[in-house]
């Protein structure tokens, strides 16, 4: 049989011949396809996806809360009821966790206005009305820094031309747009004193060039996100009716 | 043995040796040809469905099951398929602030996607929340420069791999961005990040020169270019500071481009950058055509985009 193994193993050869001219690289073609509706969905993944997109369109469109009106960041210089809102709910919700975490107290928050994406509508609001509102996923942070930064941040927003969403913090500044005063939580503001101010992650780190944040005496992570914290608060109060007030106003 | 039957043996062997001894003309006649196509996207961010007729910008554009639809498609026409990811698979609707990714996966899983890099957004839930989307996934997650070793998803991520279809050997590696200031270290935790060109050129070592693949990809996160900040390490640098690449798919930046960029390589040599945008409004279709014939590989690599 030793012919047949011999056989064999040209045949061995012979394929390894056939290999050899090793094969080269000699086009490329790229080009993009765009997914248009112009292609057919596939039938079993649609059926897939649907038991899950039913269930997030039916919790989104849980009612969490009422309005008693239409709310946008566009109505008012200086304060927004919806942005005090927003603030102040940052202060309701994540106070107690900062106190739970450290024993210490949050002494104001400061959000941006360009945070603000939508307005609150008059009647139900439900958990997508939070997923409008703060369609990021950023959370709540607090950092710890002196009074002479807290003036930073006093003059930054003296500066702005825009009713950045604040709580606990109050200033009134004249035609000039010059502070004539300040306070936190009714307190002057205290130059060698360490303020908790919570904001959020995005806003830490110089997001709308908010650079007061840094050098900080410490940073505390809660782990909250803003919309949840919107989402909780939607839960506790039932009604909202937040008001323009004179936490930042202009005297003439 | 029956002396007939040594005969016709005999015989046949001959006439064999003979075929064999003029195999390589006779075959270069009819020289085997292979087409490798390579799909991509890249930060899909939870884009699941496809975008309603009312919105702004992707009105009618998008979703999951037309990429389905396409890709089974492409695959039918031809098997030698590759279908690659880039990361930021995660964040963006609400299917991943309810199930954590988990949708994400397994439609990847259903598509079969063959391998997937992690982008920025991949750490939002923390790398304990990317970690406990793995069960979801068929397919696997690589990345050469993330070194994982002090985490929860050590021995989950391979710097490479190395696929093999009929017959061509390709070596795909990942590559993802700088995670400071980009991803919160609570969310990271001791995930280290490693020099991109550095672990490239180990790579590229490993895979080419090594392994002698006849394809090397990276798939990055890195970004496709930084015009405000030339020093920040991106796609295009990256092609231009290395060589033995192929292709580099890209995400992170959002970049639509009209078509793939040829870069020059450091060898120069042209080799292909590639990223489509976002959101699955687009799929990437990159072909290798491979022929044995050697005349026409001395005239060199011809790139059609």
């Amino acid at each position: 049989m030793r012919f047949t193994y011999l056989i064999y193993l040209l045949y061995i050869l012979l394929l390894f011949n056939c290999k050899s001219p090793k094969e080269h690289l000699t086009k490329i073609e790229g080009k993009q396809i765009q997914i248009t509706d112009s292609i057919a969905g596939d039938a079993d993944i649609e059926a897939f996806i649907k038991p899950y997109r039913t269930h997030i369109q039916k919790d989104l469109d849980s009612v969490l809360a009422y309005s008693v009106d239409t709310y946008t960041k566009t109505e008012g210089a200086f304060n927004t009821a919806i942005g005090n809102f927003m603030a102040d709910a940052v202060f309701d919700e994540s106070n107690p966790i900062f106190k739970s975490k450290t024993g210490k107290n949050i002494d104001m928050v400061i959000l941006n206005h360009g945070g603000i994406r939508s307005i609150i509508s008059k009647g139900n609001i439900t958990t997508r009305t939070a997923f409008e509102l703060m369609p990021f996923e950023n959370s709540i942070v607090v950092v710890a820094i002196k009074g002479t930064q807290v003036d930073s941040l006093i003059s930054y927003l003296c500066k702005s031309d825009t009713p950045h969403p604040i709580s606990k913090l109050k200033l009134s500044v004249d035609k000039n747009f010059n502070l004539i005063e300040a306070s936190i939580q009714g307190k002057k503001i205290e130059p060698d004193k360490t303020y908790y101010v919570a904001t959020n992650d995005y806003l830490y780190n110089g997001g709308d060039n908010m650079t007061f944040f840094k050098p900080d005496e410490g940073l505390y992570i809660l782990d909250y996100k803003i919309r949840n914290a919107l989402i909780d608060n939607f839960k506790k109060v039932d009604t909202i009716r937040p008001v323009r007030d004179d936490r930042f106003i202009m005297k003439k | 043995m029956k002396r007939r039957d040594f005969i016709q043996q005999v015989s046949a062997t001959t006439a064999l040796v003979t075929i064999g001894g003029f195999g390589l003309q006779s075959f270069s006649t009819i020289p085997k040809k292979t087409k490798i196509t390579i799909l991509h996207t890249n930060d899909v961010h939870s884009h699941i469905d496809a975008f309603g007729p009312e919105d702004g910008r992707n009105a009618n554009k998008g979703g999951v099951a037309r990429r389905a639809h396409l890709i089974e498609s492409i695959r039918n026409e031809n098997p030698n398929t590759l279908l690659l990811d880039a990361g930021d698979i995660f964040q963006g609707t609400p299917y991943f602030n309810y199930y954590g990714g988990e949708l994400e996966f397994k439609l990847m899983s259903k598509l079969k996607y063959d391998v997937a890099t992690i982008g920025n957004h991949d750490f939002d839930n923390g790398i304990n929340g990317l970690y406990a989307q793995l069960p979801h996934a068929e397919f696997e997650f690589i990345s050469a420069n993330y070194d994982f070793s002090n985490t929860i998803m050590d021995t989950h991520v391979k710097p490479y791999k190395i696929f093999i279809k009929d017959g061509i050997k390709i070596g795909v590696f990942g590559l993802g961005i700088e995670l400071d200031g980009l991803v919160d270290p609570a969310m990271s935790k001791e995930t280290k990040y490693l020099d991109p060109i550095e672990i490239t050129q180990d790579m590229t070592q490993l895979l080419k020169t090594n392994e002698k693949c006849d394809l090397v990809i990276c798939l990055s996160h890195l970004g496709y270019g930084y015009k405000t900040n030339p020093n920040k390490i991106s796609d295009l640098k990256l092609a231009a500071l290395t060589k033995d690449i192929d292709l580099i798919i890209g995400g992170h930046t959002h970049t639509f481009l009209p078509k793939p960029t040829v870069v020059k390589n450091i060898e120069g040599k042209n080799m292909l950058v590639n990223q489509v945008g976002c959101y699955g409004l687009n799929l990437g279709k990159i072909d290798f055509y491979f022929d044995a014939n050697n005349n026409k590989s001395a005239n060199g690599t011809s790139i059609i985009v």
